[in-house]
């Protein structure tokens, strides 16, 4: 098999924690050991709740700061270790969007000049070329050039703004594209408009994603596999159908059950039974398996032994000593008690 | 209570009533109209709405950014800068709100009418224990020794959930995630016993998980303390878990309104269809692409003429651009704002 187009392997990212006099209070480790891999034209979805480390890993892969330790290898090149004008070429086909459209653009530039500032940096063609190019992208994003070229930020919505950053990081023809949040801030339609805008393009352009969101229905809508991040690690990795349809992490089922069904006659299960609590300090985390202070199936042995991703079905990753399967439905804890006894 | 007075009120526009609601309603809003001057601007930022809350029911206000949620529901607490110009009638326990001085509405708020935010870490004091903040509240309301105030407020983070209520009230916000913050403000709004909680955005910013803690919390108190919730939301799936009724606004108005199983089940107005639909389902296979409509909002100061989603909707005609449709009951506790409502089942 051929190697893939991004290969990130035991990622490590640490943050020092200073009290106010600036004394070491202690490291945060914000992502521990994650590894996965995205093949061209692949949409991996990143999910996970504020402080999981879900943006923290993908700023890691983009080297924004480099990692602690670990390898991100995309297009074959080792990323990590990289001098800066390395990393700029190596990082040429790798582009990011945020979830502030507004705060990444620079307010005293026009639209045209946004969009053009990644050509100019590479040197890609002339004058004419380029501006040329820069109409070709608008387009692409479904921006009128001519209405919108000579515009500032803001003079534009947050979907237009997030539209011109799209087109940004369109400009150097990537082959990923990392979306942090970036359609999580915009009103439902105008983000209907903008998620649609982006399958389009990744058919058209053959384009892979990493696409970041805390919204799980959002994330299944565009991905072909989705990853679930919780402290710092990834806890269950799938193929986005089965992953919906047949979790194996308790938490991944926590996470499915918390999202309101717009059909009132869907049944509301009490998010009680399945999680409790609030995520642990992510400055002490809890002993073996990070989730088991929060989990309704946790067992002596989750706090001794930390489980590992494994293979669990073809394709079908998870990190937990008492997955959850049909014979032990999720909301019958006990049944799964009664199966499994602790080592 | 005064029926009489919540009746008397009525025969304006978007004022007819649902039939079959109970007439003692706790709060009765009919034809609010919120105006901004900026400048030689006038933004009419809510048009004409009306809707009534009772007790122990939640009633959900539904629109994206601009559509009036947020506005119409500080026109309640007297909660709008001075550029703001109210109009219309707010009635509360049969008292008219609209008009009534400052000071008489700052008795009224955080008393029987009490809200909270989306951020909490913006309404709480940074600099203050969260108990004593609690502390405050609680005196602020009711003339009671410090060490009773001090029990209550123990009690009421027990109410709420807070783990670890008598260490936690000695913790400063910053302390706190933001799920705890927000059960610190609401532990805050209920220090009054309020009649009538608004919850703007309120989950919004919390994870999956906490968003669903935090509403069955609020669905609990609502049971056990017979209080009535105005749920401010730009989430249908939200107003489908949660609400007894549910109001869509779009561009300052009502456009459609009906009890949850009934909305949901027979969707009338082209808007309300369109948010349903956009809102990604875990039912759908990937990529499958959502029904988008194109444009956006209008601007609120230079509205069209007629209906205000016209220029985006599938089903506009050329009446529909001429002259708004009215908001009127068209079923027994159904209204909506369109000249061509969507059949039962349709366009689904």
């Amino acid at each position: 098999m051929s190697e893939p187009l991004l290969q990130v392997s035991e990622l490590v990212q640490e943050f020092t924690i200073r009290d106010r006099g600036g004394v070491k209070a202690g490291i945060v480790q914000a992502v521990s050991g994650v590894s996965f891999s995205l093949a061209a034209g692949e949409t991996l979805g990143l999910v996970g709740e504020t402080g999981s480390g879900k943006s923290t890993l993908a700023r890691a892969v983009m080297q924004l700061p480099p990692p602690k330790s670990g390898s991100v290898r995309f297009r074959g090149v080792e990323l990590v270790g990289l001098r800066r004008r390395q990393l700029l070429q190596a990082r040429r086909h790798m582009q990011m969007v945020f979830q502030d459209p507004f705060g990444s653009l620079d307010p005293r530039w026009r639209v045209a000049e946004i969009v053009e500032e990644p050509l100019v940096a590479f040197k890609v063609g002339g004058a004419r070329e380029r501006r040329a190019r820069v109409r070709e992208l608008l387009e692409m994003v479904g921006l009128d050039p001519g209405r919108y070229s000579e515009r500032r930020p803001r003079e534009l919505s947050g979907g237009q703004a997030q539209r011109v950053a799209i087109a940004r990081a369109l400009a150097l023809d990537p082959m990923l594209i990392i979306y942090d949040e970036a359609v999580s801030s915009l009103d439902v339609l105008i983000r209907a408009q903008v998620l649609n805008l982006l399958e389009r393009l990744r058919a058209e352009l053959h384009l892979a994603y990493l696409f970041i969101a805390h919204d799980l229905a959002l994330v299944k809508q565009v991905s072909d596999r989705v990853a679930v991040m919780h402290l710092g690690k990834l806890v269950e990795v799938a193929p986005s159908e089965e992953l919906y349809r047949e979790p194996l992490h308790p938490y991944t089922v926590a996470l499915l059950r918390s999202i309101p069904s717009p059909d009132p006659r869907a049944p509301r299960a009490p998010v009680a039974r399945t999680i409790r609590g609030e995520p642990p300090s992510p400055l002490e985390p809890p002993s073996g398996c990070r989730f088991r202070t929060r989990c309704p199936r946790a067992q002596e042995i989750c706090a001794a032994q930390e489980p590992p991703l494994r293979e669990l079905r073809s394709g079908h990753l998870a990190a937990c000593h008492f997955p959850v399967s049909e014979a032990a439905p999720p909301n019958a804890p006990g049944a799964a008690r009664a199966t499994h006894s602790p080592v | 209570m005064s029926a009489e007075g919540v009746a008397a009120s009525a025969g304006a526009v978007g004022a007819r009533e649902p039939t079959g609601e109970p007439s003692g309603a706790l709060l009765a809003v009919r034809d609010l109209r919120v105006d901004f001057h900026l400048g030689r601007r006038l933004v009419r930022a809510v048009d004409g709405l009306g809707y009534e809350v009772a007790r122990a029911r939640t009633v959900a206000l539904i629109g994206e950014s601009g559509s009036g949620k947020t506005v119409s529901s500080r026109a309640i607490i007297g909660l709008l800068p001075p550029s703001a110009r109210v109009s219309g009638s707010i009635r509360f326990e049969g008292r008219e709100l609209v008009g009534l001085e400052e000071r008489q509405l700052r008795r009224l708020r955080g008393r029987a009418i009490a809200m909270i935010f989306q951020d909490p870490s913006r309404s709480l004091n940074p600099t203050m224990r969260v108990g004593a903040q609690i502390v405050e509240a609680i005196r602020l309301h009711r003339d009671i020794s410090a060490q009773a105030a001090h029990e209550r407020a123990v009690e009421l983070m027990e109410l709420v959930r807070l783990p670890a209520a008598r260490a936690r009230f000695r913790a400063y916000p910053h302390q706190l995630s933001g799920g705890m913050r927000q059960r610190v403000m609401i532990a805050i709004a209920l220090a009054a016993d309020p009649q009538l909680l608004i919850a703007d955005e309120a989950t919004t910013a919390l994870d999956v998980t906490t968003q669903a803690q935090i509403m069955e919390l609020l669905l609990e108190l609502q049971q056990r303390l017979g209080m009535a919730i105005i749920l401010i939301s730009h989430d249908l799936g939200l107003a489908a878990s949660y609400a007894h009724e549910v109001v869509v606004m779009y561009a300052g108005r009502a456009v459609e309104r009906a009890p949850t199983d009934k909305l949901f089940a027979e969707v009338r107005m082209p808007y309300t269809r369109a948010l349903l639909d956009a809102i990604p389902r875990l039912e759908n296979p990937c990529h499958t692409p959502l029904p988008a409509v194109p444009g956006q909002p209008p601007d609120l100061a230079a509205q069209p003429r007629g209906c205000p989603f016209a220029p985006r909707c599938p089903r506009a005609s050329e009446r529909c651009r001429r002259e708004a449709p009215p908001f009127v009951e068209h079923e027994r506790a159904h209204l909506w704002a369109c000249w061509h409502p969507l059949g039962v089942g349709e366009g689904r």
